[in-house]
């Protein structure tokens, strides 16, 4: 059942041909190659590992994230969209109306009301849609910050991440709902395909991984998921841009030369469920920088 | 208009520590966009810091300061309460003007 | 009227009542705002040029001039650059970037307690020397180097 469930999943994400599709731009073969990930013994941590280390603290101490949550702050609180209303009156993000304060570590979560496994990300956008009254559609065109506009939906998601700084990741796995999205986002990890028969966990699925300089966390294991959780939403050196961790599960998408998943669609919660989920009881210190 | 500065100031000791986060692209005009255009230079230029009243730190910038730049001073003779204000002004002549109060 | 900008920018030597001025609180944003960006010193392509510029012509090396910067810079687009002052009556701090377009990259005066040290966030081009100047009141410069490497990527982090 599940197997047939995710087969479909992955196909649904094959069909939609999103906005990286193949289609665009440039032909395959100029792109960066997916640098196929080096082995590396575990334990080993190189000087250069280090050094990005011991600068971290530091630019994690002033990270431009802050800016971004300041907007998304104001956002949550103003009355916007065609119904004029807030959504800080109005939307749910799974402790009540207008709870901000450690939601964003209990996502994703199954809402009823939407009848659906909802990362974050996803619940404040269908908040905007359904309370607020904005298309889906003009949400979804441009989902992600470019260098030249940032989308009100990813200061939203960095300002209700804020509001869950240092603390522990609680997705509520005991719900049967997220756990068969648990399940499912597993075994999307683990789903082999596109022109260079990747899947997540290529790169993502055993220790001592590494491309260039970075090495690669192994998600099965909670400290590894929590690496792939921590910093999301995240202040991006490259291009100096806020994304988010949605922007991130597709980013896995476009480096194995597979059709990115649709934006806010269960295929992304599912992936974040399954992420989240292994890293849960693990402190989450809120929005980040990353390389 | 350009979004806000963070100002964080806080006393450290007998020391004010003054940190601010700016929304500036900061572009070299030297970049191009993804439609192969170059984009054009536009970064903040000029900087001031004053304290208590007093101008205590400007400053000038160019095309290698980061995009959304951080700065960190400190300040002596400070104390918590003095206001902090800081300007910023760019190549197309943008301004902002930011303040925040010293914390204790 | 002068701006204490000029002691650095335009190498014009400290002048007393510059320095009354400024701990009088007399220069208003608005006035010092208003002035010129030194042209001259952001858009020589080399070193050497913008160190003329900025009246630094000849400097001598500080150990009391400290710059902290990565060894390996994680990305070249934000290398975090700490620089601070140790010398007796430094009233102004530079930073360049040898290897980039145009290497002076911010010039910062202090005064009125500001202490002479700054943290920045520079883009560096590629693997580069970077360099502090700091000048003191007497109209002396010390100059502190060091060479930051820039790294090729891997995704997203």
């Amino acid at each position: 059942m599940r197997n047939a469930l995710t087969l479909a999943i992955v196909a649904a994400v094959a069909g939609s041909l999103p906005t990286m599709g193949w289609a665009q731009t440039k032909p395959v073969a100029a792109r960066k190659p997916a640098a196929a990930a080096v082995v590396q013994k575990a334990e080993e941590k190189d000087a250069a590992t280090l050094e990005f280390e011991k600068f971290r603290a530091e630019m994690e101490d002033s990270n431009p994230a802050e800016l971004f949550e300041a907007k998304g702050e104001e956002l949550w609180k103003t009355k916007r969209g065609p119904r004029n209303v807030s959504l800080a009156e109005s939307c749910d993000l799974g402790l009540g109306v207008g709870v901000v304060k450690g939601a964003y570590v209990q996502t994703p979560r199954y809402f009823r009301d939407a009848d659906a496994v909802m990362d974050a990300e996803r619940r404040i956008v269908w908040c905007m849609v359904e309370k607020q009254g904005d298309k889906f559609e003009d949400i979804a065109k441009r989902p992600f910050a470019t260098d030249t506009h940032t989308p009100d939906i990813t200061s939203l998601v960095t300002y209700v991440a804020s509001q869950s700084r240092n603390m522990k990741l609680a997705v509520p796995l005991d719900d049967p709902k997220v756990r068969e999205a648990y399940e499912i986002g597993k075994e999307m990890a683990a789903y082999r395909a596109g022109p260079y028969d990747f899947s997540c966990n290529t790169c993502h699925g055993a220790d001592g991984r590494r491309i260039r300089m970075q090495t690669l966390p192994n998600i099965s294991t909670p400290q590894g998921a929590l690496r792939g959780v921590q910093g999301w939403p995240g202040y991006r050196m490259t291009g100096g841009v806020m994304l988010t961790h949605q922007w991130r599960m597709g980013d896995c998408f476009r480096q194995q030369r597979f059709p990115e998943p649709k934006y806010a669609s269960d295929a992304v919660a599912y992936l974040l469920t399954y992420l989240i989920g292994t890293a849960n009881g693990l402190e989450y210190k809120g929005p980040g920088i990353k390389r | 208009m350009a979004d806000p500065m963070k100002i964080r100031a806080q006393m450290k000791g007998d020391v004010a520590e003054v940190r601010v986060l700016m929304a500036h692209a900061m572009e070299t005009g030297q970049r191009k966009d993804n439609a192969g255009n170059l984009v054009p230079a536009h970064f903040i230029q000029q900087i001031t810091v004053e304290v208590g009243g007093k101008l205590v730190i400007q400053g000038q910038t160019g095309t290698s300061v980061s995009r959304n730049p951080v700065f960190a001073f400190k300040v002596k003779g400070a104390k918590a309460g003095d206001k902090v204000v800081v300007n910023w002004v760019d190549n197309k002549g943008e301004k902002r003007t930011d303040e925040a109060a010293i914390t204790a | 009227m002068d701006t204490i900008r000029r002691q650095l920018l335009k190498g014009a030597g400290a002048t007393g009542a510059l320095a009354a001025a400024l701990a009088a609180g007399l220069l208003k944003p608005t006035q010092v705002l208003a002035n010129e960006w030194n042209r001259a010193a952001f858009e020589a392509k080399e070193s050497p040029a913008v160190l003329k510029a900025l009246g630094a012509g000849s400097s001598s090396d500080s150990k009391d001039l400290l710059l902290k910067a990565p060894d390996i810079a994680e990305n070249g687009a934000v290398v975090p650059v700490d620089v601070v002052s140790n010398i007796p009556n430094t009233i102004s701090i530079a930073i360049l970037v040898d290897k980039n377009p145009f290497p002076l990259s911010a010039a910062f005066d202090f005064a009125s307690g500001a202490m002479p040290e700054m943290s920045v966030r520079l883009k560096l081009g590629q693997t580069s020397v970077v360099k502090a100047v700091a000048k003191t009141a007497d109209g002396k410069y010390y100059t502190v180097q060091k060479e930051v490497k820039v790294t090729v990527g891997g995704c997203g982090g």
